[in-house]
């Protein structure tokens, strides 16, 4: 395999890759379910302590290569990925790899909130519980209180932490689903649309807490929204049709896209 | 006279029809202006008078001067008739023929829909009324607190306690049997078992639950009653020929279907979007489906063991073919124990006679077993309903 | 590279994954032991069963004697005298009344029974001599079939010289042979061996010999047995006598279609479904013209027209619980309800049906709802649309197409009206009915119940009967599951 990926209509390496350290390198990824092929031949460099968004009309095959990045799609009959994808140079896809333990390095918020039914506490403290990282029941408690407090909810919950984290409101929902992430301590974190299911104010509150904590982790989020992809990322990369288009520095891709594709899309000519 | 009655009804039916049809297909042909209802609505609507009349007076005759009365069929034919030449009168142009049939169905529909509560009417008022003629004879705290049950010596006596200790012993071995096999079939079927695989084991415990419980009291008390006992009496233990033990693993393998094909569908009603999140942070498929699927599905997998429970409870043919007829008051699993059901069905095969304190003391112990059940049921159901609801 | 993925310490992950096997081995097991015991199960009865689809029958000459059969009444005639006749006269030296009782218990009480219907249908035959098939009894039947005892046959190889005195036999010469309880067959005769002493050896007649000579080798026989005579159902002299019969070449095997086409019997060689499987047949009719057209209404009522209200919730609840109230209280219903209140006869397949048809109503009602459940709506909003009724938009659109639904539900309850047994036994359906139930009112009995009164019974013979009547209820059942999921195959349907 050529070590160095082809870059698709790119003249230049983004600023922002220049900038930071590279966290995942893909080449060649190749996502088939079944006989229908979803990503084709992708190629992608993406920077650690930055959000990088994925644009792109329904069906692109956003979601499909952001969840080949924590392997989800394991779970998916049928789903046959080819290609490399590593992660700090350690290929994700080798055969010696640990689902289990990828999957406490890489993070993921869903589309939908999906609080677990329990307590708003046993929620965040899941994984350290799973993967044993709190060594007491205090550590475990500091540690779901700052994850709580880095996404932002805690003031909001404190005083009940023993309720139902279903309990909760859309937005507070999905930022207890950050603080759960969080509280495994991830390198990076995946998020799926993290603000579809979510009101204007409580999209706004999420992307302000993107923004707070994207100095520590790599962030990967898909968005359909142009201006979320505006605001909060610094790198886009934009899907057609399970081609990777053309990906650049945030602020160059809208006001100076290279691709028609992506002149369209922009623009809203489809999608 | 119940022959040539139906066969008068169901003539009058078919004329109505025809001359019903007739008659408004006349119309159509002669008039201008289209009819309100099709032709086929007039008839059917004259059909269902005549039926009805006939059959109400049927009935009516029947109910007074008994089945045999040459009155039925002519009464019959009379009013049939009578029917179908009333409403031969009202059929006009106008006429709201499709309105009415379509009344007359709904009525129909809506009688046939409270047979199912007329059942149970009728369930609770058998059981009832021979329960209340029962404890005329017998006070009901004797029956419920008496710790001896001997219905056929004189003089008899009808304590419920060792009936309901057996009864709950042989569902207490079952349920220790089916609740992890068939929990734990479920979890494998669901969550770990490939697609093809499942084509395969679910049809498999489908069969299981498919087999009459004849079929299991027989292999109950003809090939485990005997293994179990040789098994005890290599180990040194007296087992009784008809064991409780014996009777409860097979009453468990009975339920083991059930309780799976619940619980699977329970398991398969906690959103994926649950497991996503739980194998994003990295959890393994064990700790997903016991921290976080199991959980969420425990209403629903305390109401499949409740209506196992009652399943259990209620079963006869196995117990009456492996458990025995001694009113022993044991815990013992190896001790021969009796059960409500083995002894309903004991007293009321035969010759019943409906005056004597030992045929209605089946009726008092079907009271019992009625409302034991009916509770788990309804608890069970209302679990179920408010499960639902949450994922829906 | 692979230390940097290590997150948390390695024992600790290992711990993880030795739970996550043992996790999904707990759940393997739990399957393969249902599975295993249905396979148990099923193998068990299967070879119980087995023997029950075989009968033997001695294979006779016998002369239809005129005199025996009269002209006009065939069927009266003492056929069972001419095939005894004919048996004794494959044993011309049987004579003594011990014997010849020995000899005719061989056969059954119905060894006739086959000849006497043959003759019937073919008078032309009285007066000529014919080959008939004799029914064994069921003890020879079990013995031949190997259930009663194992006999071993060992060719004498030794010299022995046989003598009398009084009733006792001695032997002596090379007895190396011998052992007590052994069956010495020689010069016609079979000789018990009673005592081996040093250098002869004692014996009694179970048929005495015709001659005293001395036995060389091959001339004579010896029987043993894996199970002593007091220890079986058949004494010495009839195992003689059915090894003299098999040693003929008389004894035939053929498949019991006998166990299909007659009635319950006393005798087990006899007894047969037939009767059973008329009264399924009829008491199924009565529970499915009862139960299909009430379950189909209740579930186009509540499925398409009842309005939500109190008494729609109240036919649910009522109709969910029914479907788990247990069996054996639909029994109690139809026995103070149909039996003792409205007077409808005891036994009889219509009041079972109505029984059975109660207790299925239930499944088929919310089975029928399923199926109406998933019809689109817009299939009903299009005929909405183009200006048909509410009523014509369902009986013309949405019903047919759930019909598919409808009929595996349908076919799902009456699996278990057929296996149900409980709620025949509150009504009476346990009486002993050896003719066909000719009409709703008979009195009848069903498959299941006479698996019950079957396995009741203290023959051997019968234990094997149960058994294979209950492979016939199961091949039925898994005939009408086979053909459920066939059509829920067949016509799925995603929308």
């Amino acid at each position: 395999m050529d070590a160095s990926p082809q870059m698709p209509t790119l003249s230049k390496v983004p600023r922002i890759l220049n900038e930071r350290e590279t966290k995942i390198v893909a080449s060649d990824v190749n996502v088939y379910y079944g006989e229908k092929q979803a990503i084709k031949n992708l190629s992608i460099d993406i920077p650690d302590r930055a959000v990088s968004a994925f644009i792109g009309p329904s069906g692109c095959g956003k979601s499909t290569f952001l969840r080949t990045i924590n392997r989800m799609n394991d779970t998916i009959d049928g789903c046959r990925v080819t290609g490399d994808i590593l992660v700090d140079g350690k290929n994700i896809y080798d055969r010696d790899l640990d689902v289990v333990q990828l999957r406490a390095r890489v993070g993921m918020v869903f589309q939908k909130p999906n609080p677990f039914p329990k307590s708003i506490f046993e929620n965040v403290a899941y994984g350290p519980r799973i993967h044993g990282i709190a060594k007491s029941k205090a550590d475990l408690e500091e540690i779901v209180v700052n994850s709580l407090k880095k996404a932002s909810l805690f003031e909001e919950v404190k005083d009940r932490l023993d309720h139902s984290g279903t309990s909760l409101s859309g937005g507070q929902q999905q930022r207890l689903c950050i603080a759960r992430a969080i509280a495994v301590n991830p390198e990076i974190i995946l998020m799926d649309e993290p603000c579809s299911a979510l009101d204007p104010i409580a999209s706004a509150r999420i992307e302000e807490l993107i923004d707070e904590i994207r100095q520590n982790y790599c962030i990967i989020i898909v968005t359909h929204s142009m201006q979320q992809a505006a605001r909060v990322s610094q790198l886009t990369a934009f899907f057609h049709l399970g081609d990777l288009v053309e990906f650049g520095d945030t602020d160059e891709m809208f006001t100076t896209p290279k691709d028609k594709r992506t002149q369209d899309y922009i623009t809203g000519r489809f999608g | 006279m119940t022959s040539w009655t139906l066969l008068i009804i169901a003539a009058l039916t078919a004329t109505g029809f025809f001359v019903g049809q007739a008659k408004a297909q006349g119309l159509r042909n002669a008039g201008t202006a289209s009819l309100h209802s099709l032709p086929a609505y007039h008839g059917l609507l004259m059909a269902s008078m005549a039926l009805a009349a006939a059959g109400i007076t049927t009935l009516a005759v029947a109910a007074i001067a008994g089945p045999n009365s040459l009155v039925m069929p002519a009464a019959a034919a009379l009013l049939g008739t009578g029917a179908i030449a009333a409403s031969y009168r009202i059929i006009t142009r106008d006429f709201r023929a499709r309105n009415r049939f379509e009344f007359f169905v709904m009525l129909v529909l809506i009688a046939c829909s409270a047979v199912a509560v007329l059942t149970t009417v009728g369930i609770v008022f058998s059981v009832l009324f021979e329960s209340l003629a029962f404890f005329s004879e017998v006070s009901p705290i004797e029956f419920l607190f008496g710790t001896h049950w001997a219905p056929t010596s004189t003089p008899p006596s009808f304590g419920l306690i060792p009936l309901l200790a057996g009864t709950l012993l042989i569902t207490f071995i079952a349920i220790v049997v089916a609740g992890p096999l068939g929990l734990l079939s479920a979890i494998y079927m669901a969550e770990y078992s490939s697609r093809k695989m499942r084509g395969v084991l679910k049809p498999m415990l489908e069969i299981l639950a498919g087999v009459p419980t004849v079929v299991l009291g027989f292999f109950a008390a003809l090939t485990v009653a005997p293994l179990v006992r040789n098994a005890g009496e290599s180990l040194g233990l007296n087992v009784a020929s008809e064991s409780a033990l014996a009777a409860g693993l097979v009453m468990g393998m009975m339920i083991v279907p059930l309780i799976s094909s619940l619980s699977d569908d329970i398991i398969n009603a906690v959103p994926q979007a649950l497991r996503d999140g739980s194998y994003a942070m990295g959890a393994t498929k064990s700790e997903t489906i016991k921290r976080v699927v199991l959980p969420a599905a425990l209403p629903g997998i305390v109401s499949a063991f409740m209506l196992a429970i009652s399943r259990a409870i209620g079963e006869t043919m196995i117990v009456v073919m492996a458990a025995g007829l001694a009113a022993n008051l044991t815990f013992n699993p190896l001790a021969a124990v009796t059960t409500i059901t083995v002894q309903i069905a004991t007293l009321l095969v035969g010759d019943q006679e409906f005056d004597s304190a030992k045929t209605l003391s089946a009726f008092a112990l079907g009271f019992v077993l009625f409302c034991f059940t009916l509770v788990l049921n309804y608890i069970a159901l209302r679990i179920v309903q408010r499960y639902r609801e949450q994922y829906d | 590279m692979t230390d940097t993925f290590d997150k948390g310490n390695a024992a600790f992950i290992a711990k993880r994954y030795a739970s996550e096997r043992r996790f999904k081995a707990y759940g393997a097991v739990a399957l393969a032991v249902s599975v295993l015991f249905l396979v148990y199960l099923i193998v068990d009865i299967g070879i119980k069963a087995w023997p029950s689809f075989f009968e033997h029958r001695v294979v006779l000459e016998v002369n239809l004697d005129a005199s025996k059969i009269p002209a006009d009444e065939v069927l009266k005639g003492d056929f069972e005298g001419l095939v005894r006749g004919s048996l004794r006269s494959l044993f011309p030296r049987v004579t003594t009344r011990g014997d010849v009782r020995s000899l005719t218990s061989l056969l059954s009480a119905g060894a006739a029974d086959d000849l006497r219907q043959d003759t019937a249908a073919n008078p032309a035959s009285i007066g000529t001599t014919v080959r008939a098939g004799a029914l064994l009894g069921d003890d020879s039947d079990l013995y031949l079939k190997g259930m009663l005892t194992t006999t071993l046959r060992m060719p004498g190889t030794t010299n022995l010289q046989l003598a009398q005195s009084g009733e006792e036999f001695i032997l002596t010469g090379d007895l190396s042979q011998l052992a007590v309880g052994q069956i010495v067959r020689a010069n016609g005769g079979a000789l018990r061996i009673t005592g081996v002493e040093a250098g002869l050896a004692k014996a009694e007649a179970i048929l005495p010999p015709a001659t005293l000579n001395s036995l060389t080798p091959g001339t004579w026989d010896i029987l043993s047995f894996s199970r002593a005579e007091a220890d079986r159902r058949i004494d010495d002299r009839q195992v003689v006598l059915l090894e003299a019969l098999r040693d003929k070449g008389v004894i035939e095997k053929h498949f019991a279609w006998r166990f299909f086409t007659s009635g319950d019997s006393r005798e087990p060689e006899l007894a047969g479904l037939r009767g059973a499987i008329f009264g399924s047949l009829l008491t199924l009719i009565m529970t499915l013209s009862l139960s299909v057209p009430l379950g189909i209404a209740a579930a186009v009522y509540l499925e398409e027209f009842a309005a939500k209200n109190k008494w729609t919730e109240i036919i649910e609840v009522n109709i969910n619980n029914l479907a788990a109230v247990p069996s054996i209280i639909f029994g109690l219903l139809g026995l103070a309800v149909f039996i003792n209140f409205f007077g409808l006869p005891r036994s009889a397949p219509l009041v079972g049906g109505l029984v059975l048809a109660l207790l299925v109503l239930p499944t088929i009602i919310i089975a029928s709802r399923a199926a109406l459940k998933a019809v689109p709506p817009s299939i009903k909003e299009a005929a909405l649309g183009v200006g048909a009724s509410h009523q014509q938009a369902v009986f013309h659109h949405v019903l047919p197409l759930a019909v598919p639904g409808i009929l595996t539900g349908t076919i799902l309850g009456v699996a278990r009206a057929l296996g149900e047994t409980a709620p025949l036994l509150m009504i009476g359906m346990v009486a002993f009915i050896v003719d066909v139930p000719k009409g709703f009112t008979e009195a009848a009995t069903v498959l299941p119940v006479q698996i019950f009164l079957w396995s009741d019974l203290p023959e051997i013979a019968f234990q094997s009967r149960t058994a294979a009547a209950i492979i016939v209820l199961l091949v039925i059942l898994f005939g009408l599951n086979a053909a459920a999921i066939y059509m829920r195959k067949r016509f799925e349907r995603r929308w």
